[in-house]
């Protein structure tokens, strides 16, 4: 797809830069007049997704999140992608409440979260070789 | 994230600014359990009027609080938290594990309505 403006970054898959890429996709989002529910609503979404590659791709090993956030025609489309060791089951990974690292305290809320504040998330995982999940949202106009 | 800690009786209130996320969780954990050890305490209430963000981090270490002050046969509660901090919650169906509060002072009766 042609994006009218995108940007593509890789970071390091290190818990801090959670917050890097919340900052990011706020800042690129901004540029689009959004609502601050819309950016709350991306932003939740975008963390999910990089926790789920640091803690559940990587194992909190080292590796790079990929970020990708785009616009076009009023809609924000992300990808956060790791090259990681992929997710074995998707759907049993997107039920609420499911989490492979109950012992992590995690709370298996991370794909229900990204599906209730976003309008389309996609997943595309291969095991041994990573997981992309695409997001995608319509900014309101006034 | 800033925590400031506080103690009335048996419960540990816990002032929580900024952002929860999978990274401040770590802290908040370790600091929150050693805390509650150091005291003595046995129920715990978060206060969450100052956090500005929670992803379902947030959601991950409330209940493994929880889990602690039910084995401590106490309780845990959530004040001050906001309307998305709450929609968190409520997506997780916790309410009835975790009630939440407008303020301190009804999470407080209720932590202490417990069994001793």
């Amino acid at each position: 797809m042609e994006y009218q403006n995108e940007f593509r970054v890789f970071f390091a898959a290190k818990s801090q830069n959670e917050a890097l890429a919340r900052i990011m996709t706020a800042a690129f989002l901004s540029q689009y007049d959004p609502t601050l529910s819309e950016i709350t609503d991306i932003k939740t979404a975008v963390s999910e997704a990089v926790t789920n590659a640091i803690i559940h791709g990587y194992e909190e090993k080292s590796g790079d999140v990929e970020l990708f956030c785009g616009y076009n025609d009023g809609k924000i489309y992300i990808e956060v992608a790791d090259r990681g060791m992929g997710i074995t089951d998707v759907g049993q990974a997107r039920e609420p409440l499911y989490t492979s690292k109950p012992e992590l305290e995690r709370s298996g809320m991370g794909f229900t979260i990204m599906e209730t504040f976003m309008e389309e998330v996609r997943v595309e995982s291969k095991q041994g070789e990573g997981t992309r999940i695409y997001m995608e949202k319509t900014l309101t106009t006034e | 994230m800033e925590l400031n800690f506080s103690k009335r009786n048996r419960t540990l209130i816990i002032k929580i600014d900024g952002e929860i996320d999978h990274h401040t969780c770590e802290i908040l954990r370790g600091e929150a359990d050693c805390a509650l050890e150091k005291m003595g305490g046995k129920n715990i209430i978060f206060r969450m009027g100052g956090v500005s963000f929670m992803d379902s981090s947030g959601i991950g270490a409330v209940i493994g609080r929880y889990k602690i002050t039910q084995r401590l046969g106490g309780r845990i509660a959530v004040a001050e938290a906001n309307d998305r901090v709450q929609q968190i919650f409520r997506l997780s169906a916790m309410q009835s594990l975790i009630p939440s509060f407008p303020n301190v002072d009804s999470a407080l009766e209720y932590v202490e309505g417990g069994k001793e």
